[in-house]
């Protein structure tokens, strides 16, 4: 009567981060690091009259998933739209050097979960967010030439925009859900800069076809698809974990290829139906709006194999 | 000798002026402003089919490039006046005066012609009632209605969208007045015949299809903790004790969370097919998974909502289908079922006063009534009983003599405060002090407190049926007004007597945990929920989509 | 951003082990909740820090009432407002409590 797919478990989408990470990791094995009660806040949003957060929105740690030990970091994507600033900066950067530091030896994890959830960086503390947003890529080079894979997970409020878009981008695997979201410009920022006829970004339904879940996995801008409730993410973020290409020169001589390949093939387009139909999908314009489970199986199907990253 | 066919001749006068712009029934858009300033005269009552959802808005386009030197003092009789195209009519000098129902977008543009002299207003009315002035003082002399299809002859296919068409077109058809219909289409055959081509002077292909406004669609995914924990309260306090089973809702979101709750805490309370089984209800998308649940037995609705046609077409043994599988919606007859055979309204306002009367009014906006006034009135003409009628009844006769009068459940859901800290419970509704600025005889109250049975807030509920005084009545609405200046105002010991009495449920009263209020409950979470529900047929707007 | 601190004596202490607490998120309409233990296992403190001003006295209605409501005695509270409605403070305010008196 009630159909089990609507009425499951805790959303990916409406979770707090810290009910994300509650439902990712294994029960009572989050330590986090530099915890609410530590008060480390951002110094700056007091001049513009506004309320911080205990966390600053950014809430890093370690814990387990199956027994196996991973740092977590993850956005609060309702807090400033989960921006890049000063201290929410330094925590994630922060993380991911100590896993560098820490690769190989008793105090390793097996991989890092990079839960993103943000509009880009913090317009009130601007060059701070910028630079946390290289750090964050130079800290994730990092991680993954010591041999630990970083793994993004998508699918919450805020999308993955901006310098989130980046981060996103230089992460070994990539899991998203429906309403997640990758881009760097954001649609209201394209609808600014170059008008309303180039992008509508009130009309939710383009914003959806040209950033979301769906059309990034097809492209190969994400390499796992799960439907949207908080033990998928898990399954995939447990399995990511284990199969991520090595990151080595040739692997990214390949997403070189491919990345051109890609941008040959495609790059006139001006909406996702016509790539679809180029690349022979069927019903191209219903890909949108096709159940959970039949979108699955044509992924199966005819998604990209591809293992660069 | 009396002339008795006066009528009849203005409308062949005006008929002829009309032959060199129109091909048989059908006019060319190029010339419809020629056909309207042909047909019109200054100072005839004009009703130009703005709707609830619906709008002629292509003939109010034209309508407005008449030249007010040719057409002025028009007299707007219509429900909906939402459009800039009608204010524009006013501000040209091409209309004066204005009987409406509804403005909604325009509310604060109406406000500021009023106080311009720009409109001079007859009234503003319930829906019914002013399709039943259209039959006594305000027949309209000129149409301008919208369709979906027409044929040669004039027939038309209104489509799910019927709302106050047949109304419209009846008052005006068979008054000798004149009837022009804008289409979507012109074709061969209409799939149904809604309105018959004798009734159709003109048809006009439009260059683009009628505007309809989605008014019905809550996102699941913007129901807040609050609004669960009122839909508690009201399954738990006025569902289960009442058992209405004949009922309309509101638009607001309280409502809409009580739809999304029938499936799981409306089943937990083992109310499924005791209640809320028959409805006068526009086809919200909310109730989806109601239906699918089989809670619904029938619904029929006011107008149709955006998205919705292709679900409801598929389950025709719950909607009103035509022979052609589409909604056949109608405004007039689904307000008086809603007046007449309904058991409970239960709906959203945004201010209450301390004798229960309430508003929508703000201080520069006149949103009109609507509907709401009908639905959430006790109807005196009623005669037939039901366990949910009689128990309200008594409990406000304080009888169980043979001729106690039942009552209708007439339910307020209102939040303590509104948008921007603005508390719901007031001392003095804004409505007055707007009254006293325009001018205006009587105060805009959407719902008189003699009428009201229930407040429900997140405070739990205030039953007015067992309040024996004005006093009684104030101290059980502050009970219930939380932390605004009203309800901390409350007398503690009355209130707490009141609550003894069962005059004042709280959460806790009902068994209701505050911490169980939680958006888990709710049937759907997303609008993409609602689709899945839906087996794929429901279509939502694109601003309604995050996938 | 207003800032005001509010003492209440509850008649209990609150019961559980949990040191500390969050609930609720610093977004528009809502706000955020740390829970700690004071010392004192009777008083209740509770540091306001909020985008809406002129709204203290709301606010001690609503302490009062969870207090009565819940006796958190023992818990020092600080909270991070941006907006939200009493209804909402109090729904956070019951859930902070709920989750300190988890066992461990």
């Amino acid at each position: 009567m009630i159909p089990k797919n609507v009425m499951s478990e805790p959303s990916w989408y409406e979770s707090s981060a810290r009910a994300r990470i509650e439902g990712l990791l294994d029960s009572g094995s989050f330590e986090e690091i530099l915890p609410p009660q530590s008060r480390v806040m951002s110094p700056h949003l007091a001049l513009f009259d506004l309320p911080p957060a205990f966390d600053d929105g950014m809430i890093v740690g370690r814990g387990q998933i199956d027994g196996c030990p991973v740092a977590v970091a993850a956005q609060e994507g309702q807090f400033m739209g989960g921006t890049f600033a000063e201290v929410s900066g330094a925590k994630l950067v922060g993380l991911l050097r100590g896993v560098a530091h820490s690769a190989g030896t008793r105090q390793g994890v097996g991989a890092v979960l990079l839960l993103l959830d943000t509009g880009g960086v913090r317009l009130q503390e601007a060059n701070a967010g910028e630079m946390a947003v290289s750090e964050t890529i130079r800290a994730i080079i990092d991680v993954r030439r010591a041999g630990v894979p970083v793994i993004a997970l998508i699918g919450g409020r805020a999308g993955a925009f901006g310098g989130g878009g980046l981060v996103t981008a230089c992460c070994s695997h990539v899991v998203i859900s429906e309403q997640g979201r990758i881009s760097v410009s954001g649609p209201e920022v394209i609808e600014t800069n170059k008008g309303v006829e180039e992008f509508d970004s009130r009309d939710r339904a383009l914003v959806w076809r040209v950033t979301g879940g769906r059309s990034r996995v097809l492209l190969g801008g994400a390499d796992s698809y799960v439907k949207g409730d908080v033990g998928s993410f898990r399954k995939a973020a447990a399995q990511a974990r284990n199969s991520t290409p090595s990151f080595s020169l040739e692997t990214l001589e390949r997403e070189q290829e491919r990345l051109t390949e890609r941008l040959k093939l495609y790059g006139s387009c001006h909406d996702t139906p016509e790539i679809w139909r180029i690349a022979g999908l069927p019903e191209p314009e219903g890909i949108a709006d096709m159940t959970e489970d039949d979108f699955m199986s044509l992924l199966a199907k005819e998604g990209l194999h591809h293992d660069a990253r | 000798m009396t002339d008795w066919t006066k009528q009849k001749q203005e409308r062949a006068r005006r008929l002829e002026a009309a032959a060199p712009f129109v091909s048989g029934k059908v006019v060319e858009p190029g010339n419809v402003t020629a056909l309207l300033k042909s047909v019109i005269c200054s100072e005839d009552r004009v009703c130009l089919e703005g709707d609830n959802q619906k709008q002629a808005d292509f003939l109010a386009e034209c309508l407005t490039q008449v030249d007010p030197a040719d057409v002025h003092d028009l007299h707007i009789v219509q429900s909906g006046l939402v459009l800039s195209e009608h204010l524009d009519l006013f501000r040209l000098g091409i209309a004066r005066k204005l009987d409406f129902s509804y403005s909604g977008p325009q509310s604060a543009a109406i406000a500021r012609a009023l106080d311009q002299g720009k409109i001079e207003l007859g009234a503003i009315h319930t829906y019914i009632e002013l399709f039943a002035r259209y039959f006594v003082d305000l027949t309209p002399n000129v149409s301008l209605i919208a369709a979906v299809s027409a044929d040669r002859n004039g027939n038309l296919y209104t489509g799910p969208n019927t709302e106050d068409t047949p109304t419209i077109v009846e008052a005006t058809a068979y008054k000798n007045g004149i009837v022009i219909a804008q289409v979507n289409k012109i074709v061969d055959e209409v799939p149904r015949t809604d309105i018959p081509g004798d009734q159709v002077d003109f048809v006009v292909e439009a260059p683009r299809p009628f505007y309809v406004e989605p008014l019905f669609t809550r996102d699941p995914g913007a129901v807040t903790e609050t609004q669960i924990l009122m839909a508690m309260i009201a399954l738990k306090g006025i569902y289960a004790e009442y058992r209405p089973r004949r009922l309309n809702h509101g638009i607001g979101f309280a409502t809409a969370a009580i739809e999304l709750l029938l499936p799981t805490y409306g089943e937990q309370l083992g109310l499924r097919g005791e209640v809320a089984t028959h409805w006068a209800l526009n086809p919200h998308p909310t109730l989806i998974p109601a239906i699918e649940s089989g809670w619904v037995q029938q619904i029929h609705c006011f107008g149709s909502e955006v998205g919705m046609d292709r679900y409801m077409s598929a389950r025709p043994d719950v909607y009103f289908i035509g022979h052609d599988g589409t909604l056949r919606s109608n405004r007039l007859l689904c307000q008086n079922a809603g007046l007449y055979a309904c058991d409970m309204f239960i709906g959203s306002t945004l201010q209450i006063d301390l004798a229960g009367n309430s508003s929508t009014v703000t201080p520069d906006r006149i949103a009109g009534f609507g509907g709401a006034p009908n639905m959430g009135s006790d109807a005196h003409g009623r005669r037939h009983i039901s366990d949910a009628w009689l128990k309200a009844g008594r409990e406000a006769a304080g009888s169980d003599g043979p001729l106690v009068r039942g009552r209708k459940l007439v339910v307020q859901m209102v939040e303590t405060f509104g948008e921007g800290m603005k508390p719901a419970f007031v001392e003095e509704l804004d409505s007055i002090a707007l009254a006293r600025k325009l001018g205006m005889p009587l105060a805009p109250v959407m719902i008189f407190g003699d009428d009201v049975t229930h407040i429900v807030t997140e405070e739990g509920i205030a039953n007015l049926l067992l309040c024996r005084d004005a006093d009684e009545v104030e101290q059980a609405i502050r009970g219930v007004a939380g932390y605004t200046p009203v309800g901390l105002a409350r007398d503690r010991a009355k209130v707490e007597e009141l609550r003894a009495r069962g005059v004042i449920r709280r959460p806790e009263d009902l068994g209701i945990d505050l911490l169980q209020a939680d958006r888990n409950l709710l049937a759907a979470r997303s609008v993409r929920d609602l689709v899945t529900w839906s087996d794929g047929l429901y279509a939502p707007p694109s601003k309604f989509r995050n996938w | 951003m207003e800032k005001f601190t509010i003492q209440a004596q509850a008649k209990e202490p609150l019961g559980g082990e949990r040191s500390e607490a969050v609930t609720g998120v610093v977004a528009s309409g809502n706000l955020e909740i740390l829970f700690e233990r004071n010392k004192d296992s009777l008083v209740v403190t509770v540091e306001v820090m909020t985008a809406s001003h002129g709204y203290k006295p709301v606010w001690d209605a609503v302490i009062r009432d969870f207090v009565e409501r819940v006796s958190p005695g023992g818990m020092h509270i600080s909270i991070h407002d941006n907006g939200a409605r009493p209804d909402t403070v109090l729904l956070r305010l019951m859930q902070g409590a709920r989750l300190m008196e988890a066992q461990s």
